[in-house]
């Protein structure tokens, strides 16, 4: 089946087409990338009907779609999933959430892998993964706390990865690797793969926001004169 | 495709109102909205992340109302309009991401349009075409502008706009002076109905002959804003009760005031005789019955779409759609931004 693989979580601005099945194959057949942390609600549709043309296919092709629904910043997260859902419902066809983290974490590799993005404001997005399997998250926190919140010893930490992991690389306290810096198509693909072939229901996509609408009640009323 | 009638599909989302209309023409077809004004009541103002965020949840639902009232499908339509700017832009990048997606996977033209000239293309739907030129009064409680539109379809001129707060933001402010509640508008409309509108002398802005040499066609609220407030203020240390229904009334007439006059002298200065009046605050009775009362005095057509048509909502945006349709302009391409500050001079990316 060619599924649809959007994420928006982090700066890097994904689509891929996949193919999934007969299980467990995973195909990443096409997939654009652009890195740049403004520019989603520009660059998201255009690069979807690019990797359709690089494949030669039409949307009506399409049997699924896959999105990252986060954590993210807000604003290129919500751009991610409104495309999801509306082309989903478009075409009549379902749709299947995935934690972004985990699209760095199960390809991070096996022991146990840190993974934080940058959430801005000097925080990170964070969880903790064992043999590339969420144990912990996903969080918000600042990059010196995102382990001790967790109750497990600095220590147990092999190394962390993704970009916020790099940003603080001083802070976070574990070993930081480069790669991968951004959640993989392929990875967030393979995690929905066993729901997209057993025909699973459609997915509501709601995002991860991790934290409240930054807005205060207003107080008494201030005198004018 | 070339159609006098094109069956288009509008989305608003600048500010909190989730708007998705769909028209045929100048044949309103249907006209869904979700609001989260509810959210923001208790913070007595627009909050960007809670609209944004139930912008994202009512979108899909909202474009489905839409579509079964008007009994049609996106494969029907024959191109789908959204509100590229001006906004709240992390309001207006949920709209426009929607709007493309509804686009590429129904492979229609995509239209990002003007907020503002939205508001103008309304009135087709109530009123039928528009005559061109016409002078557009636009006041809402995210502008005040007066324009010049000589052809729709390319762009409208901006004679003045406001200098500070826009006319619905002081009557929010003044609402809530009054404890009347958010939005202000219709609180105020109504508490006026039992007031008298000459109990106080408020101050109207940018009127006196010396703001008139800079500011012919701008407006200002705050210095109103401010004297409502000193008076309210003054009543409550000398311990006496506030008449709300004489402070609404007066605050009312004098934002009114303020709004015609300028519209009809830019009338009378350009030799234009059609004057369209839209954006939330022309839901306001003072505002639609003075405008009349003074045009008629110069023989001006007024035009206001029904209340409903004058807030925000999708039916605007796909009132114009159909309008660039109609009128053969090319579609936007798909990597078109989300514009907060769009100017007037581009009615379509
Ligand atoms: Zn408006």
């Amino acid at each position: 089946m060619l599924v649809l693989v959007l994420d928006s979580a982090t700066p890097a601005i994904t689509a891929a087409v996949v193919s999934v099945g007969p299980e467990p194959d995973v195909t990443v057949l096409a997939e654009r990338v652009t890195v740049d942390a403004r520019a989603h609600g520009e660059l998201l549709a255009p690069q979807i009907a690019a990797v359709l043309a690089d494949v030669g296919k039409a949307p009506a092709d399409l049997g699924a779609v896959v999105a990252g629904v986060g954590p993210g910043p807000f604003t290129g997260l919500r751009v991610g999933l409104v495309t999801a859902a509306a082309l989903a419902d478009t075409l009549g066809i379902p749709t299947y959430a995935v934690c972004s983290l985990d699209g760095l974490g199960a390809v991070a590799g096996g022991g146990t892998v840190l993974v934080a993005t940058d959430a801005r404001r000097r925080e990170v997005y964070w969880a903790i993964y064992r043999d590339g399997v969420r144990t912990t998250g996903p969080h918000v926190d600042r990059p010196a706390d995102v382990v001790a919140v967790s109750g497990q010893p600095r220590d147990t930490v092999d190394f962390a990865v993704g970009a916020g992991a790099v940003l603080y690389a001083d802070v976070i306290g574990v070993p930081v690797r480069d790669e991968p810096l951004f959640p993989s198509a392929g990875a967030l693909a393979t995690l929905a793969a066993a729901r997209i072939l057993g025909g699973a229901p459609s997915e509501p996509l709601t995002p991860l926001y991790l934290r409240r609408p930054d807005a205060v009640e207003p107080g008494a009323r201030k005198v004018v004169s | 495709m070339m159609t006098d009638e094109p069956l288009v599909l509008g989305i608003e989302t600048s500010c909190d109102e989730t708007g998705v209309g769909v028209v045929r023409g100048h044949s309103l077809l249907a006209d869904a909205v979700a609001s989260s004004v509810d959210e923001h009541a208790r913070f007595g103002g627009v909050v960007p992340e809670v609209a944004s965020r139930a912008h994202l949840e009512a979108m899909v639902p909202t474009v489905h109302r839409a579509l079964t009232d008007a009994g049609v499908t996106l494969a029907d339509l024959d191109a789908i309009a959204v509100t590229a700017g001006p906004g709240l832009a992390g309001a207006l990048l949920v709209g426009v991401g929607a709007a493309k997606a509804y686009a590429l996977a129904a492979g229609k033209p995509l239209y990002g349009v003007n907020h503002l000239a939205a508001h103008v293309a309304v009135d087709t739907l109530e009123h039928g075409a528009l005559p061109e030129p016409a002078i557009a009064l636009l006041v809402s409680g995210g502008h005040s502008s007066l324009l010049r539109v000589d052809h729709l379809a390319d762009g409208v001129e901006p004679l003045g706009a406001t200098i500070d707060d826009a006319a619905g933001e002081a009557f929010d402010k003044v609402a809530r002076l009054l404890d009347l509640g958010f939005p202000g508008g219709p609180p105020i409309d109504r508490a006026a109905r039992d007031g008298d509108a000459g109990a106080i002398a408020f101050p109207r802005g940018l009127t006196a002959p010396r703001d008139l040499a800079e500011h012919r066609f701008d407006f200002s609220f705050s210095g109103l804003k401010t004297a409502v407030a000193r008076w309210v203020e003054a009543r409550q240390r000398a311990g006496e009760p506030i008449p709300v229904a004489d402070v609404a009334a007066s605050f009312q007439e004098a934002v009114c005031d303020v709004l015609t006059a300028k519209a009809i002298a830019a009338c009378r200065t350009y030799g234009i005789d059609t004057l369209v009046i839209g954006g939330g605050v022309a839901a306001n009775s003072r505002i639609r019955s003075m405008a009349t009362e003074r045009a008629a005095r110069h023989d001006i057509t007024v035009r206001v779409p029904r209340p409903r048509l004058c807030t925000d909502n999708g039916a605007m945006v796909a009132a114009l759609g159909a309008h660039l349709v109609a009128a053969n302009v090319r579609p936007s391409p798909l990597d078109l931004p989300a514009d907060s500050a769009m100017p007037l001079t581009l009615v379509t990316v």
